[in-house]
């Protein structure tokens, strides 16, 4: 039987959506992994920035060494100055777009204390000011008076709890937790003829800094970053064609191409799109353009490691909530590991042209 | 307080928008049947609860009136699965993106279940040049609910209405957090005053009002004072507390008790009694100068009819209008038992007593 995604995995999903990971403090979703894949790998080990390194080695001659990253951190915010009464001045952490800040509900520190970011009523805002965005120095974290628990240094993440509805999840840190709990499927359930090196890393929402130790000390044959990508798949305000929608949602795992830190191994991206075409497994073509992934440092690591991405789609990336759908997310494991089920050494002495 | 807590949540937890008051006044309406002997609701939806007094008819009769009904969104149109949103009462489309929200969906397959979604903003080149980097008109934002565009036509109709989901939470020093805390921490205080009352004998007859149709206009509180007709009223809403945004004259202390404004909306002699009475208990409170419209439904009941003499008294809250608001406990606890102490303390003379211009 195919491999999948059911309901044990989505519960999974769940827990590492839930937990608090922002960058630098990634211990919550550490500890899940580690867990988890507990029993399920030959070697693991907490490197000196706090990537967890698992290593499956499979069977048979010649193996691949192949190295598949999914970061661990989200987004969030770090509490840097108190101003007493519970209000905390605060920085994000990672690629935020401040008009998604005002209003929201936050979870603030490892005891995952409620606290919330508010805005000036409206009734006391001019049409002007209404215009302008509300910048971060207006902003503050309240938590309530009167608790002492909470110290600047404390980190915080949107307080929104994993839901489904219909073909779709809601929640916030899908970037890249989808990638977290494929991963670690994968190592339970590996591709028999690969030595799967599986990194899950941290910081790489402040500059893929996890995946590029990460990749040095596993020194892979090549390299595949699992991770999210923003499906940017809405109207256009004016009623044109949406020509730059990056990917879509219910299309498939978006296959990357060539985004702002990598060119893909083009001898990869046709590997995988035609795992996709031989077995019928939906993919789409992540959009040309900006943005990065661990593949970013990895591709870069010692003399070089062929790389690629495969992100399952989602709106409102770096947000409160995300929304995916399922079936992308099955639809990636999918692909990965088929994929790799029929991977051989020979791929990277083919043509790359 | 710790009673009134899981009620103030549930409330806060139903929708109940302008107009739409229904599913709130239900929750209301089960809380107050046992605090008041008559109970029914006004033409444009407000709650009237009756508890008489003793003293002989005719007697004079106080209205005591905190607002129900909160503010949201309504669809305006369907793109591709993608709601259009306009907004039910003053919102600044600077707090929506990212929100989560609740679509009440009265497509009849569909029931009028709620469908969790989120306000979306679309990604910079989707929006015109001046949104790129800047607020997003509301109009160029949608509600994203993750279901299938031919599901979303099937189950959502034009004019449906979508709430804030974002649940009520307790924060440190007895705060509490969520949206529609206006006007619903007032309509938590009027019922803990309801309860005082229940072990004060009062003479004058009490009408209690959760009103509708504030955050439109005052609708509801207009009618019903006309409606009522009472001697005198005392309008409860919440006011601007401290905090990031509001700092200056205007706004007051978070938990350091309930506010009693003074201006034009409110009857001196009246505004008199309850500061005098305030200070006599020793119930911490502030005042509230309001030179013109208070901005709550005193400003409709004070000119209904021939006119009725009014009071306003507020809650401190921060954040108003956004889905996070946030009221500390003792706050609500002590107007309520202000309002009780204050009702308990009208002698059948009182009106009589009231001089102007001495």
């Amino acid at each position: 039987m195919m491999p999948t995604i059911g309901n044990a995995q989505i519960k999974l999903l769940e827990k590492l959506c839930n937990a608090s990971a922002v960058s630098g403090d990634e211990g919550e979703v550490r500890s899940l992994v580690v867990e988890q894949i507990k029993g399920h790998v030959d070697e693991v080990k907490v490197d000196a920035l706090g990537n967890v390194l698992a290593t499956r080695k499979g069977t048979g001659e010649k193996r691949l060494r192949v190295m598949l990253s999914a970061h661990m951190d989200e987004v969030g915010f770090m509490l840097v100055a108190d101003e007493g009464e519970g209000l905390f001045r605060f920085e994000t952490i990672g690629g935020m777009d401040l008009r998604q800040l005002p209003g929201k509900a936050v979870l603030v520190g490892r005891e995952h204390l409620p606290g919330v970011i508010g805005a000036r009523p409206i009734h006391l805002t001019t049409r002007e000011e209404r215009r302008q965005k509300i910048p971060l120095e207006a902003l503050r974290i309240d938590i309530g008076p009167g608790n002492d628990k909470i110290k600047p240094g404390a980190r915080a993440v949107f307080a929104t709890r994993f839901q489904r509805s219909g073909p779709a999840i809601l929640s916030k840190a899908l970037d890249d937790r989808l990638g977290v709990a494929t991963l670690v499927e994968l190592l339970k359930q590996p591709p028999a003829g690969i030595d799967l090196l599986a990194a899950f890393t941290v910081q790489e929402e402040i500059g893929l800094r996890g995946a590029q130790v990460a990749a040095y000390a596993f020194n892979p044959d090549l390299g595949i970053a699992v991770d999210a990508t923003p499906a940017l798949d809405l109207p256009d305000w004016d009623g044109e064609e949406n020509v730059s929608y990056n990917t879509r949602l219910g299309a498939g795992p978006a296959i990357y191409i060539a985004d702002g830190a990598t060119y893909s191994d083009p001898r990869l991206v046709r590997w995988l799109a035609g795992t996709g075409d031989a077995l019928k497994i939906p993919y789409q073509f992540r959009q040309p353009g900006g943005g990065g992934t661990d593949a970013g440092a990895i591709h870069k690591a010692r003399a070089g490691v062929p790389s690629i991405s495969v992100s399952t789609p989602h709106r409102y990336s770096h947000t409160a909530i995300s929304v995916a759908r399922l079936e992308d997310w099955k639809n990636t494991f999918a692909l990965l590991h088929a994929a790799l089920a029929r991977l051989t050494p020979e791929i990277l002495a083919g043509e790359r042209a | 307080m710790t009673e009134l807590l899981p009620f103030l949540k549930e409330l806060l937890s139903a929708p109940g928008l302008s107009g739409y008051e229904d599913p709130a006044a239900r929750i209301i309406e089960n809380k107050w049947r046992p605090l008041v002997h008559e109970i029914s609701r006004g033409k444009l939806g407000s709650l009237h609860g009756l508890r008489s007094g003793t003293g002989q008819e005719p007697r004079p009769s106080v209205m005591v009136a905190a607002h129900m009904d909160g503010i949201g969104m309504m669809v305006t149109g369907i793109t591709d699965g993608f709601l259009r949103i306009t907004p039910v009462g003053g919102l600044d489309g600077r707090v929506l993106p990212g929100t989560p929200v609740t679509v009440y969906a009265s497509g009849t397959s569909g029931g009028s279940s709620g469908l969790p979604g989120v306000v979306a903003q679309p990604s910079a080149r989707l929006l015109p040049q001046e949104e790129q980097d800047d607020p997003v008109a509301l109009e160029h934002l949608f509600v994203d609910t993750g279901l299938l565009p031919r599901k979303i036509t099937e189950l959502v109709r034009i004019g449906d209405l979508v709430s804030f989901a974002q649940p009520p939470v307790e924060l440190s020093g007895e705060t509490l957090s969520g949206h529609s805390l206006d006007n619903r921490a007032s309509v938590a205080a009027l019922t803990f005053c309801l309860e005082e009352l229940q072990a004060r004998p009062h003479a004058w007859d009490v009408w209690a009002v959760a009103s509708s149709q504030e955050e439109v206009g005052t609708k509801g509180a207009s009618g019903s004072s006309f409606e009522l007709r009472p001697t005198i009223a005392i309008v409860v809403d919440v006011t601007f507390a401290k905090g990031p945004g509001a700092s200056e004259w205007y706004a007051f202390p978070l938990g350091k008790g309930p506010v009693i404004a003074l201006g034009p909306n409110i009857h001196p002699a009246l505004q008199k009694a309850m500061k005098e009475l305030a200070e006599k208990l020793e119930i911490p409170h502030a005042l509230e100068f309001t030179p013109t419209d208070t901005g709550t439904d005193g400003w409709a009941t004070q000119v209904s009819a021939e006119g009725i003499p009014t009071l306003v008294m507020g809650i401190p809250l921060r954040y108003m209008h956004t889905a996070v608001e946030m009221v500390a406990l003792k706050d609500i606890q002590r107007a309520g038992r202000l309002m009780a102490e204050f009702i308990a303390s009208l002698g059948l003379d009182f009106m009589e007593k009231i001089v102007w211009d001495k």
